[in-house]
């Protein structure tokens, strides 16, 4: 009998075989249908296993070792509770994209520099999400930033693409760097590599912060955490929307399951205070995020900060459960924990949505600046209905899912007054605030985005000339518009199915919900807080229809076509309607000065000059400023003093040389 | 039979809330018409509006879509809905543990998120300055609220309206400095969320001093005359609120019998009244106040709310 995760091994092998095949074959006609189809087959077929193993036994931990890699340690392959749910997060994302790819991959210019890597990169998340020692751990994450860098690249004759790939890429490799020494510290003196010993071993206090520090920069700048975010709002825009959707959606997830993995469940019971950063963190990154959204108008960069302000919300509630598990409070954490993989789901179905809804927006007008749509609502009258429905869950509104898991995260924030730290009594109220702003936040993003792509006049020629896309694009879309409704109104099933990933990492679960009658979920008890997302969508449902049936049977059915009323000057021009810049003004106006240093200067002509006044926004990007500059100036400053060297006399070189033995001499002489 | 009763009680909690909004919305426009003495309306008159739009035609911006013709029985159900779930004369009824105060918070956010849409949908200026403010004062107004529901989810432990209500009509809740935050705060929350003055104007005439308004200047007849319904509805429900949570005298559980209900019924109109009296009275002495000072004002609420919630954690372990 061949194990479920031997089994589940084949996968990532028949991917990368399709990408060797891809690479050989990528300027084939039928290339793209077929690199897509052999996606979209073996991402099914692993996601059936996994759900087979879910449905069987959830509890099973089945582990192998196989002879590659470094020939001293081995590649150790795990498949426990986490791993299997993130894997059906990985590969449920990898097959609706692989289907959308059906559809969209034709639109693409150049289908060779896409095909060969999409399977590497789907196989590359897979592997992280398997591997069971530090060794294969990196060398699969490496593989998965590398696959995405080359997607980012695919369309390297844009300079601003260029220019997020280089950026892309240095931020990996520090991500990548900061995992090593955090896995280095893991393993200890004694180099154990493997994550079975690493459980097993506890590492001391000091370095348990460390690693944590450690994780929160390596894993948190590729999940996208304020400030290591920089590359993200360049990076994911500038790949092909599908891959878009798969860096957003999924990979920001295995970022997250690598974080889970190492402060879960590695590095055994935490201290309070790790909670406190990564609350702290989480609340920040929430609103930075959803403020730098708002004040874009390239639709596919607001999605991408969008995404940082979902990360936040996830760490904001996983830093929520670190604190209830310091405190053994086990049903609490695993209140908060729920709430966190919860989100890490819908985020995955939402975010997936609405880069489809970009890319379908992108392959039929060629426009992603908001500025220039608009009026698509009557172009793609099926696609804007599937981004109205991503809009609303992304916007947490009931009954769609996002508001399911943002409710179990206020419920666990009210959970946290039982807290006994100072520090945490003060930092979880002030967190949750943040949660509640940003979460109004992202309803107003999201009226503009909706807004100002799909409703009011078309704002450009190509607008007018767009037509609907493929069949293959809108059922992907369709089938996550379903899957973000069925999520919001059966609640219970999903959180019933991640019990056994908390049983093993909290030791606790949140009770049987599928037991609750009418299907409501109740997290603690119903006189305290219960939540029926079916019955209010039904209700809704039905109050909407006798609302529209009353009045259609009595009131006045006439109905009339005119011009929309102008006040008595009607826009001349479709340019003069509301822009995505101006409606975000009035926010801009309340929190630009302390999150852009935002201003706003009007010129004005001197009197009786014909020339327009000019109203000049001045806006800055603070964490860009504060944080990366200084490195990057650093870095110059030092390349500057240092170029002299490179242009020396060879006296001068053989003086330099002389000093530096002498300089080294007397260190080891006087080293005790 | 039980189950009848309640299934009766939770029906008549849907009508009166629809039928009392136009009622109250008439009241409160006839006190502040005695308050600067004029004769003003008649009460009923919102009844008759209702109507007369109704009858009339609709007139379609050429460019409105399908959206701009649903969205008037979106808001009016999510609003109904919300509106049905706050206590009103009773606690405890049917369908009240489908959904807590974060979900009515949320429904209502529903329900304008639809609304803004709709105003940016015809693709005129009024509509994109009036969805865009609506936008503005909700990214403060919602997360005040939000705080809001925390504070009295912890003074009472529960989330649940109707425990909340129970809790605060008991002689345990004592005398919190949270609570009187809270009151202050949910009601700007409710001044500004209502479009009431001073945030906003409902009775002017200058397009560009409106928000709400401003919104849904392109709606007409049948539309319109839902729009208006659902924010009679949210007029009703805001004051329902306030008065289950801070005024919860004569608020019995709706298993209690039909006498405590035609107590709670009584008391509840009672309350109501005093409210929209109130309310007439504060917007008649104050003056609207500039859009950009609204952020001030909610801003207040914000961290009064917050302050709240705050001093409630923190008091937790003295």
């Amino acid at each position: 009998m061949i194990s479920t995760v031997a089994l589940l091994l084949c996968g990532p092998a028949a991917l990368l075989g399709t990408a060797i095949l891809a690479a050989a074959a990528s300027r084939h006609a039928a290339a793209t249908r077929l690199v897509y189809g052999a996606a979209l087959v073996i991402s099914a077929a692993l996601l059936v296993t996994v759900a087979g193993h879910l449905a069987g036994n959830p509890g099973e931990v089945s582990a192998i070792t196989l002879p590659l890699g470094l020939p001293w340690t081995g590649a150790r392959f795990r498949l426990d509770g986490l791993s299997a749910f993130f894997l059906v997060v990985v590969n449920l994302g990898g097959a609706i994209t692989s289907l959308y790819g059906l559809g969209y991959g034709r639109h693409e210019s150049a289908p060779h520099r896409v095909l060969p890597f999409y399977p590497a990169f789907l196989a590359g998340m897979n592997l992280v999400v398997l591997a069971n020692d530090a060794f294969s751990f990196l060398l699969s994450w490496e593989f998965m930033s590398l696959a995405s860098w080359a997607l980012v690249m695919a369309h390297h004759r844009d300079e601003a693409n260029r220019r997020a790939g280089t950026i892309y890429l240095v931020m990996a490799s520090f991500g990548t760097m900061a995992l090593l020494l955090a896995f280095g510290l893991l393993a200890g003196p004694a180099g154990t590599y493997a994550f079975d010993a690493m459980r097993t071993a506890h590492p001391d206090r000091f370095a348990a912060g460390a690693v944590l520090v450690l994780m929160l920069l390596g894993a948190g700048s590729k999940a996208g955490l304020v400030p290591l975010h920089a590359w993200l709002p360049l990076a994911h825009p500038a790949a092909p929307s599908h891959v878009s959707a798969l860096m957003s959606g999924i990979m920001t997830k295995v970022a997250i399951y690598g974080f889970i993995r190492v402060v879960f469940d590695l590095l055994g019971e935490p201290a309070w205070w790790s909670g406190i950063a990564v609350l702290l963190i989480g609340g920040v990154t929430a609103v930075l995020g959803i403020l730098h959204a708002l004040m874009e108008k390239d639709l596919k960069r607001l999605l991408a900060y969008s995404t940082i302000e979902n990360i936040g919300v996830i760490f904001a509630s996983l830093g929520l459960a670190l604190a209830f598990k310091a405190n053994a409070m086990p049903s609490a954490a695993a209140l908060a924990f729920t709430a966190a993989l919860f989100h890490v789901l819908n985020h995955s179905f939402f975010k997936s949505l609405l880069f489809f809804g970009a890319g379908a927006v992108l392959s039929a007008t060629g426009e992603r600046d908001m500025e220039k749509l608009g009026g698509l609502i009557h172009r793609l009258p099926v696609t804007s209905f599937v981004f109205l429905v991503g809009c609303v869950s992304i916007s947490a509104l009931p009954p769609f899912n996002g508001f399911a898991s943002e409710w179990l995260v206020f419920q666990a924030i009210l959970l946290s007054p039982e807290l006994p730290q100072w520090g945490l009594k003060v930092i979880v109220p002030a967190v949750g605030g943040m949660l509640a702003l940003s979460a109004a936040l992202a309803a107003a993003c999201f009226v503009k985005a909706f807004g100002i792509t799909f409703l009011g006049r078309a704002r450009s020629a190509a607008v007018e000339r767009a037509h609907e896309v493929d069949r293959w694009s809108l059922a992907a879309m369709a089938v996550l518009a379903t899957f973000c409704l069925l999520a919001g109104i059966l609640p219970g099933f999903v959180i019933d199915g991640l019990s056994p990933v908390t049983l093993s990492l909290i030791g606790d679960r949140m009770p049987v919900q599928m037991a609750e009658p009418w299907l409501s979920i109740v997290p603690i008890a119903e006189s305290r807080s219960s939540y029926n997302g079916l019955l209010v969508f039904v209700f809704i449902a039905i109050s909407a229809s006798l609302a529209a049936f009353f009045i259609h049977r009595f009131a006045s059915h006439a109905l009339r076509r005119g011009i929309a009323w102008g006040c008595g000057f009607a826009d001349a021009v479709p340019a003069a309607q509301y822009t995505a810049v101006s409606f975000a003004q009035p926010i801009r106006r309340v929190f630009g000065g302390f999150a852009f240093r935002a201003r706003e200067t009007v010129e004005m002509p001197a009197p009786g000059a014909l020339e327009p006044a000019r109203l000049k926004v001045d806006m800055h990007d603070v964490t860009w400023e504060i944080f990366y500059q200084p490195i990057t100036g650093a870095i110059d400053f030092a390349t500057e003093r240092l170029n002299h060297l490179q242009f020396l006399t060879i006296r001068r070189y053989l003086t330099l040389v002389f000093l530096y033995l002498v300089i080294l001499l007397l260190v080891l002489a006087l080293w005790p | 039979m039980a189950v009848i009763f309640d299934l009766a009680v939770q029906g008549a909690q849907m009508l009166s809330v629809l039928l009392l909004a136009p009622l109250l919305i008439g009241f409160v426009r006839k006190v502040k018409a005695r308050l600067v003495r004029r004769q003003g309306p008649s009460v009923i008159q919102p009844y008759r509006d209702l109507v007369r739009l109704m009858r009339k035609e609709v007139v379609l911006a050429d460019n409105a879509s399908w959206l701009f013709r649903v969205t008037p029985y979106l808001i009016f159900a999510a609003t109904w809905v919300a509106a049905a779930l706050v206590p009103t004369f009773a606690t405890g009824l049917e369908f009240s543990w489908a959904a807590d105060l974060i979900v009515i918070v949320a429904l209502l956010g529903s329900a304008r998120f639809f609304q803004a849409l709709a105003g940016m949908d015809v693709g005129t200026s009024f509509g994109g300055i009036g969805a865009s403010r609506e936008v503005m004062i909700a990214s403060l107004a919602e997360p005040a609220m939000l705080l809001i529901v925390f504070s009295l989810a912890l003074v009472a432990g529960a989330t649940q309206l109707s425990t909340v209500a129970a809790f605060m009509g008991s002689p345990q809740v004592g005398l919190r400095v949270s609570l009187g935050m809270s009151l202050i705060a949910l009601v700007m929350v409710a001044v500004a969320e209502n479009a009431r003055i001073p945030v906003d104007n409902p009775a002017t005439h200058l397009e560009l001093t409106m928000v709400h308004e401003a919104m849904i200047l392109e709606y007409s007849g049948r539309h319109l005359a839902m729009i208006e319904l659902a924010s009679f509805l949210k007029l009703l429900l805001y004051m329902s609120l306030i008065s289950c949570v801070f005024l919860p005298w004569g608020l019995e559980s709706a298993a209690t019998g039909p006498r405590s209900l035609a107590i709670g019924a009584a008391a509840y109109l009672g309350k109501l009244a005093v409210l929209a009296i109130l309310l007439a009275v504060f917007e008649t002495a104050v003056a609207k106040m500039r859009v950009f000072r609204v952020p001030d004002f909610l801003g207040a609420a914000l961290m009064l709310a917050l302050l709240g919630t705050l001093l409630l954690f923190v008091s937790r372990s003295l």
